[in-house]
């Protein structure tokens, strides 16, 4: 056993070399904004929850109203984000405390969803618009396991699902439009623009916010490494179901490891080449009995 | 490369085979069900627990259940113990099967299945960020590359007493095959080594959502670690098994080195784990005895336990032996488990229980697989050793859990 367990230890010692030396060396980029980003600005003290915005987004991307809510088959009344909703008015209440809070995907700087897609169905393109080309996807559902906002959804009632998200009407704003949930806002809660002339619109609400009624911090700006569409409450993000206040993007730490290991391919080549050579070596000189 | 592998032979139709027949035919019936119905009606998943039983059951552990191939390939062709060499086909035997229904699971699982073979074709648009590309690509190259390394059986079979055709056939490529397969066994090492440490690489993109105890940069290092120990420890469970079952002569010594090496992994494991969380700080987090930090414990627990038994016991049976194998694949199936569905939350207002029929699905799939198992092993020459009388074997008549292998 002593030769037995000596090998052991040094096979550990390989695989824990193997992992750590290249994990220390390397460390990723952070991911900046990309220059043609445009943004949204989302702001819960002008909100009044019409819904204007479900509807309209409803329309221009014929999505199914979702009855299953408190309409009972007569009113589309989606509660969250879900197969047949893309973006939604949620309502906080707790005591005295009330804000409308407006749902869709974040469009992050360095998204989760796009470092998971196995052949890039969901990709970071054009404006930094995160969008989704079925024809890659085979439906594994980890985009949805690693979005830190539980933004992509499942048509879990269909034969041939497809992911669910917000994609920022990506189609009208090659048009030149606007997305449609801003275009109908009456209040001007929910606007568009360059993700710099957004996060400048943000940041001067803030500025001018004598009262101090705002959160003063614009939601997005750091929080998982940044993200397209920003927000300003008067509440607590956190309440607003915005669980993560961590500044790393999520696919930081792992694209970090896995870079590490696998750059170049080199360790998986290397590791190859040894194990051929170790055994070719071997070959003939085993310590197998005749029995 | 000789064998003295022999074919069980006897009946095949006994009565527990027809009850594995029943439960994987039960299986059959309901997954073509869920491809009529999609996958929420015959599934509990949802959009906070996108993946399920199928995913930390059958694909993360039992992959790692089935690494009995690649760990006693590490210790005959690497650390040169050939005379380990019987324990080889039977490990890449379980291996094959195991892999091979951890891809039906997956298929059973997409949402779009018709759309996997662009996975493998479609190289210009892989995402090579992405550790599900890496697991996949390496999982669908490695089942191809256990069934190659355990097809010389099979044409040993054929050469001896197959159809004249065949037979010829088996004699032209054998010597072929025996001449390159070192090449192909090297793959079958490189490629466990490559996707099993990637599983854990992919639930790091879990990020936030997985619990400091469970989220850190050495999951890769975590599931290389774990996937060796349930290797070594099911090839031990499987070596008492089918040694019990099948009236084979267990070699005593070789079981109690790979159970030892299975107890060492879990020692190095727990060490690994501890130290890291220790230098992160999130060691504070093991403190609180919530329902996380338990989980948590009972895992280290487990995988101390080997070792721990190991020690206690002056004498090693063959029922101590698989009780210690037992308990180190447990702990492994715990780790991965809790990786992959218990660490994971969602946020609040999600909740998962597979439904029946998931969990009829899986134990059909399980059933495939042991019944492919026995058929193979009493057909074909894979099981080394005569039948010769066997020692008293401590309490273990018929082992009952058979099912994780």
């Amino acid at each position: 056993m002593g030769t037995d367990r000596r090998g052991f230890f040094k096979g550990i010692a390989a695989a824990v070399t193997l992992t750590a030396v290249p994990t220390a060396a390397l460390a990723r980029q952070k991911q900046g904004v990309p220059s043609d980003a445009v943004g949204m600005l989302y702001d819960t003290t002008k909100c009044i929850g019409c819904k204007a915005c479900v509807a309209a987004c409803k329309v221009v991307n014929k999505m199914p109203p979702d009855t299953s809510g408190f309409g009972r088959g007569l009113y589309d009344s989606p509660d969250s984000l879900n197969q047949y909703t893309k973006n939604v008015i949620q309502l906080y209440k707790e005591g005295d405390e009330q804000s409308f809070v407006k749902k869709q995907c974040m469009h992050c700087v360095d998204p989760a969803c796009v470092g998971a897609c196995m052949l890039g169905a969901l990709q970071k393109g054009k404006f930094g618009v995160v969008s989704y080309d079925v024809s890659k996807c085979v439906g594994c559902r980890y985009c949805e396991t690693v979005c830190p906002f539980n933004v992509p959804k499942f048509e879990w009632a269909k034969a041939a699902p497809k992911i669910v998200k917000c994609e920022l009407c990506k189609d009208r704003l090659a048009e030149g439009k606007e997305p449609a949930c801003t275009e109908v806002c009456p209040r001007k809660a929910v606007i568009f623009g360059t993700y710099a002339d957004m996060l400048d619109e943000a940041h001067r609400r803030l500025k001018n916010d004598t009262a101090k009624h705002y959160v003063p911090k614009v939601y997005g700006e750091h929080e998982l490494g940044g993200t397209q569409v920003l927000y300003l409450s008067d509440i607590e993000f956190e309440k607003l179901g915005f669980r993560f206040k961590q500044e790393e993007s999520v696919p930081h730490l792992q694209q970090t490891v896995t870079h590490g290991v696998y750059k170049g391919f080199v360790g998986p080549v290397a590791l190859y080449a040894l194990l051929g050579a170790v055994m070719f070596r071997n070959r003939g000189k085993s310590d197998e009995k005749e029995s | 490369m000789h064998t003295q592998a022999q074919p069980v032979g006897g009946p095949l139709f006994t009565r527990s085979y027809l009850l594995l027949l029943g439960l994987a035919g039960i299986g059959i019936v309901l997954i073509l069900w869920r491809f009529a119905v999609g996958l929420g009606a015959a599934t509990a998943l949802s959009d906070g627990y996108p993946l399920g039983l199928w995913i930390a059951l059958d694909v993360v552990t039992g992959t790692a259940l089935a690494c009995g191939g690649y760990a006693v390939a590490l210790v005959v062709y690497i650390f040169n113990k050939g005379h380990y060499h019987p324990l080889v086909r039977p490990a890449v035997l379980t291996s094959a099967l195991g892999y091979t229904i951890a891809g039906a699971s997956v298929a059973v699982d997409l949402g779009r299945p018709w759309n996997m073979w662009k996975i493998p074709t479609y190289f210009w648009n892989w995402n090579l960020n992405s550790s599900l590309l890496e697991v996949a690509l390496c999982i669908m190259a490695y089942v191809f590359v256990l069934w190659i390394e355990l097809s010389p059986a099979f044409l040993e079979k054929f050469a001896a007493d197959g159809p004249a055709r065949l037979q010829r056939l088996s004699k032209k490529i054998l010597p072929f095959l025996n001449k390159s397969l070192i090449w192909i066994i090297a793959l079958g090492m490189l490629l466990p080594t490559m996707h099993q440490s990637s599983l854990g690489s992919l639930m790091m993109l879990a990020g936030p959502k997985l619990h400091p105890l469970w989220l850190t940069g050495w999951l890769p290092l975590l599931f290389l670690l774990s996937c060796l120990a349930m290797g070594y420890a099911i090839v031990v469970f499987e070596t008492v098994f089918s040694s019990t079952t099948f009236k084979r002569n267990p070699d005593m010594p070789m079981l109690v080195n790979l159970q030892k090496i299975a107890a060492w992994t879990g020692v190095v494991f727990v060490a690994v784990r501890l130290a890291d969380l220790a230098v992160s700080g999130n060691l504070r987090y093991a403190g609180q005895l919530d329902f996380y930090g338990s989980m948590f414990w009972l895992e280290n627990v487990l995988w101390i336990l080997p070792m721990i038994m190991m020690l206690t016991t002056s004498k090693p049976t063959l029922g101590s032996l698989f009780r210690g194998a037992m308990v180190a694949a447990l702990a492994g199936a715990f780790y991965r488990f809790d990786t992959y569905l218990v660490a994971f939350n969602p946020g609040p207002g999600w909740h998962y229980f597979p439904s029946v029929s998931e969990m009829f699905i899986s134990f059909g799939l399980i059933a495939i697989e042991l019944a492919a198992y026995i058929a193979i092993v009493k057909w074909f020459p894979i099981l080394g050793g005569p039948a010769q009388p066997v020692a008293p074997v401590g309490n273990v008549s018929q082992p009952g859990g058979a099912l994780a292998s």
